[in-house]
């Protein structure tokens, strides 16, 4: 097919030309970056937490009452707690991974020299017991648990009292780049200048924090913080067996011990998925603003098509006539739509990647990869055949009789 | 003549149903997500303290860690202020107003004990908190200066709370066990959620208010912190004594001025006192500090989401599509039927009159986008909030009486736009050739 008659008629429908380019141009760069975000989205909600997740919920105590007794409180509860059937393991801690809340501290392999401007690594801190590691669900890849003798008492007025800490495996290849981490020595967890060693690594714990950029390091931290009143129960039970459980636990603390509240009784899933709302919030505006686009500007090309192919009824007739075969016709609009759709694509492109350049900017949005132009421009250009499909066909059938008659 | 050219355009719009459907859904679509992501924007830039922004602001004083800044990227100080600073400032009383604050939790017995005892959110603050963000009183007031130097036992209560606790009742006077003490009531307020919660953002800058308020030196008394957060950059070491004296930043502080000229002397005054301190022996960052207006103060502090700002510019590309859309078949639609124009523009149809007919026409397809867009932006608010729940975008996805005219108004702009250069180029036909070529 001759492109060189098509693309002249089309510079003599100027406005109609620039009307469809410029729409699948936006089209296009608005379908990149949605389909990029998205993706980029999709793979931040799925990161996960090193948890048992499906198994696991967890709940808060908090004693109101004078003199409340939090430290036999607390081993009364655990004792309870364990002892349910259906109960895999059970903890006291201050916080779980995705819930946005917790304790933070610095790590690092020299006593720490805070005002310095010299950074140690940022991990989350986790109190833990010996049931811990069983009770979040985590996967030990090295060294050892803690032993139940090691898991000591901690106040406020005595600052943490420990002499071992289990990390995750990402905090742990900071700690130690080559080798092993277990047996190295750290600083910064207590305070700035007491060693604590590490005994073990598991593979995968988040910090409370799912924004940060070093959410794959925690430490766990052998003592129970009697520090305040308020103490957080991680429970993992049997697969299935979570709902029945958490109700049991809910109303068996509550009786147990009426001088405090219990509350935040919440599975972990529910807690994630409070997390990453506003992202899936996101991926679904984002589709859908992406699906309704294609419509749009497909149906457009449908519509416009059709007007063309009516208002050139005649002209096709006469090229009928004049011996043009109905596949001639049909790739005639065919081409003519891939030229105006590839015209919107290159101007397109271009838009998309400024598009991006200026979500980096104002919004520290990641670069766009360059794949994703090609990709877009693919299915665009598809779109753009598909609308046509019909309006081409109909045309294609008008007959070579229609060149004689007047109008 | 105009209900004639109303008819003609019905009847021109009935002859091609479909497209008259597809240019009203693409307008109405358009229109109803631009709309959407701009009502939540909208709700989101609010500065619930405008009246008073040449009033009250912000302080900032950087105290942060001498070898590095708070904030790499931008150098901003850190929002929050160290319990010393705090102080300080509010026993210097260099402000009209002064108020230090910070939320944390208290257990509260209901005298009626049928009520379980349930957690409430206290705000500890100074008892100018009140007046200089003129909270509303249903009943009773705050408390005075001598009160929070005294840690008196007062509280004042949110209009909910008040409800929850004492049906309603004009509860001023009454006791609250809270935290294992006795508190009397001062105050109730009236139903007052500024949005965004501009005093204390950094936690959620869409959070409801706290609901109930307490004198700051009682947070202090009882050994609390933050239950936002609490940010150091050196060891606190152990103990609450240590922490108050630390350098650990975990408290808002306003002030409330004279006037912009007052800000000025203010602003010189916080050099002061970190210069001073530098010369206490405190080791101190080079002077960045900052007084901020509330307007400032939200924009530093980014309380518009990212994503609804994304959202919006994506929206409002889509509504462009919608109108280029709308603008193509327009035309096309005109021009198919030049023939026309050309016998009625023979037969004597002024150019004015042939640009009212196609205006008319363009107008009634606007009218009706604009009706579809009305409905299409009150659906997309309520996917907002299932979408979104308590989430910021959640909880603000409400269509107004101003939003409502606003999406009218740009809905119409938005088609008569789309429908003046198809309608410019209708009344271009020369009726001549028109006439002849057919």
């Amino acid at each position: 097919m001759d492109i060189k008659p098509i693309y002249s008629a089309l510079m003599r429908n100027k406005a109609g030309l620039a009307l469809i380019v410029l729409q699948v141009a936006i089209t296009l760069a608005v379908v990149c970056n949605s389909l990029f975000i998205i993706v980029e989205r999709s793979e931040l909600v799925a990161r996960p937490s090193g948890m048992d997740e499906p198994n696991t919920f967890r709940l808060a105590s908090l004693g109101f009452v004078r003199d409340y007794d939090l430290k036999s409180a607390v081993r009364q509860d655990l004792d309870l707690i364990r002892s349910l059937p259906g109960v895999v393991a059970a903890t006291l801690t201050n916080s779980i991974p995705t819930s946005n809340g917790g304790w933070g501290t610095g790590v690092d392999t020299e006593p720490l020299e805070r005002g310095t401007g010299k950074e140690a690594h940022g991990a989350g801190m986790y109190f833990a017991d010996e049931q811990a590691i069983e009770a979040f669900g985590l996967k030990l890849v090295e060294g050892r648990n803690f032993r139940a003798e090691e898991i000591t008492d901690s106040v406020s007025e005595s600052g943490l009292l420990f002499d071992s800490v289990i990390v995750s495996e990402a905090l742990a290849k900071k700690i130690a780049p080559e080798g092993s981490a277990v047996g190295k020595v750290v600083y910064g967890i207590s305070d700035d200048t007491t060693p604590k060693t590490v005994i073990g690594v598991v593979e995968r714990l988040q910090m409370p924090w799912t924004g940060s950029g070093e959410v794959e390091q925690s430490v766990l931290v052998p003592t129970r913080n009697l520090g305040d009143n308020f103490s957080m129960y991680v429970v993992r039970t049997e697969p299935g067996q979570r709902d029945a459980v958490m109700k049991e636990v809910e109303t068996r603390l509550q009786a147990a011990n009426p001088g405090r509240i219990i509350r935040g009784v919440r599975t972990v899933e529910s807690v994630r998925a409070d997390a990453y709302r506003d992202d899936h919030a996101m991926m679904s505006i984002l589709f859908g603003v992406m699906a309704a686009m294609l419509m749009v500007t497909g149906a457009g090309i449908v519509g416009l098509a059709s007007f063309w192919v009516t208002r050139r009824t005649k002209q096709i007739g006469t090229r009928r006539a004049l011996g043009a075969r109905r596949f001639n016709i049909k790739a005639y609009f065919q081409t003519e739509n891939g030229i105006m759709v590839g015209m919107g694509i290159v101007l397109g492109g271009l838009m998309a990647y400024g598009f991006n350049a200026w979500l980096m900017s104002e919004y520290d949005a990641a670069r766009l990869p360059w794949y994703y132009v090609p990709v877009g421009a693919l299915v665009v250009f598809f779109l753009g055949q598909l609308a046509v499909w019909g309006p081409a066909s109909r045309a294609a059938k008008v007959s070579p009789a229609v060149a004689t008659r007047t109008a | 003549m105009f209900g004639y050219y109303v008819w003609l355009a019905g009847r021109s719009l009935r002859r091609n149903p479909v497209l008259t459907a597809l240019m009203i859904a693409a307008i109405g679509l358009g229109i109803g997500a631009a709309m959407t992501s701009l009502t939540v924007l909208r709700a989101m830039s609010g500065n619930p303290l405008a009246f008073k922004d040449d009033l009250v602001y912000r302080p900032l004083i950087d105290n942060w860690s001498p070898g590095r800044p708070f904030d790499e990227d931008s150098g901003e100080p850190p929002a929050l202020f160290t319990y010393k600073d705090a102080t300080a400032l509010w026993n210097a009383k260099e402000a009209r107003r002064q108020a230090a604050m910070f939320p944390n939790v208290l257990p509260l017995e209901p005298a009626n004990t049928e009520v379980k005892p349930f957690m409430a959110q206290a705000l500890f603050t100074h008892g100018d908190f009140f007046s200089m963000f003129d909270a509303p009183f249903e009943h009773g007031g705050g408390w005075d200066r001598a009160m929070d130097e005294s840690a008196a036992r007062v509280v004042v209560l949110s209009k909910d709370l008040n409800d929850k606790l004492f049906g309603g009742e004009d509860s001023v006077g009454r006791i609250l066990r809270a935290g294992g003490e006795d508190f009397t009531v001062t105050g109730v307020l009236r139903r007052w959620n500024p949005q965004p919660k501009f005093y204390e953002p950094s936690s959620g800058a869409f959070n409801d208010v706290e609901e109930m308020f307490m004198p700051f030196a009682i947070g202090i008394e009882r050994e609390l912190q933050s239950s936002n957060n609490n940010n150091c950059w050196s060891d606190p070491g152990n103990g609450y004594k240590a922490w108050l004296a630390s350098e650990c930043i975990w408290m808002a502080y306003w002030v409330e001025l004279e006037g912009s000229a007052d800000a000025a002397r203010y602003r010189a005054f916080l050099d002061g006192y970190q210069a001073e301190q530098a010369k206490l022996g405190r080791s101190v960052r080079p002077q960045n500090n900052r007084l901020y207006t509330v307007s400032e103060f939200l924009k530093a502090e980014r309380v518009v989401s990212r994503d609804s700002q994304t959202q919006l510019w994506l929206a409002f590309a889509f509504l462009v599509v919608c109108l280029i859309n709308t603008v193509g078949l327009l035309l096309a639609k005109f021009l198919a039927r030049a023939s026309e124009i050309g016998l009625r523009r023979a037969v004597g149809a002024s150019k004015r009159s042939i640009f009212a007919q196609f205006l008319s026409e363009a107008g009634m397809v606007g009218v009706a986008g604009a009706a579809l867009g009305l409905l299409l932006t009150w659906l997309g608010l309520m996917g907002l909030r299932a979408l979104y729940a308590e989430g910021a975008s959640g909880t603000l996805a409400r269509l107004d009486l101003g939003m409502v005219a606003i999406t009218v108004g740009v809905a119409l702009m938005a088609s008569l736009l789309a429908g003046v250069y198809p309608t410019w180029k209708a009344c271009q036909v020369a009726p001549a050739t028109q006439l002849k070529s057919n």
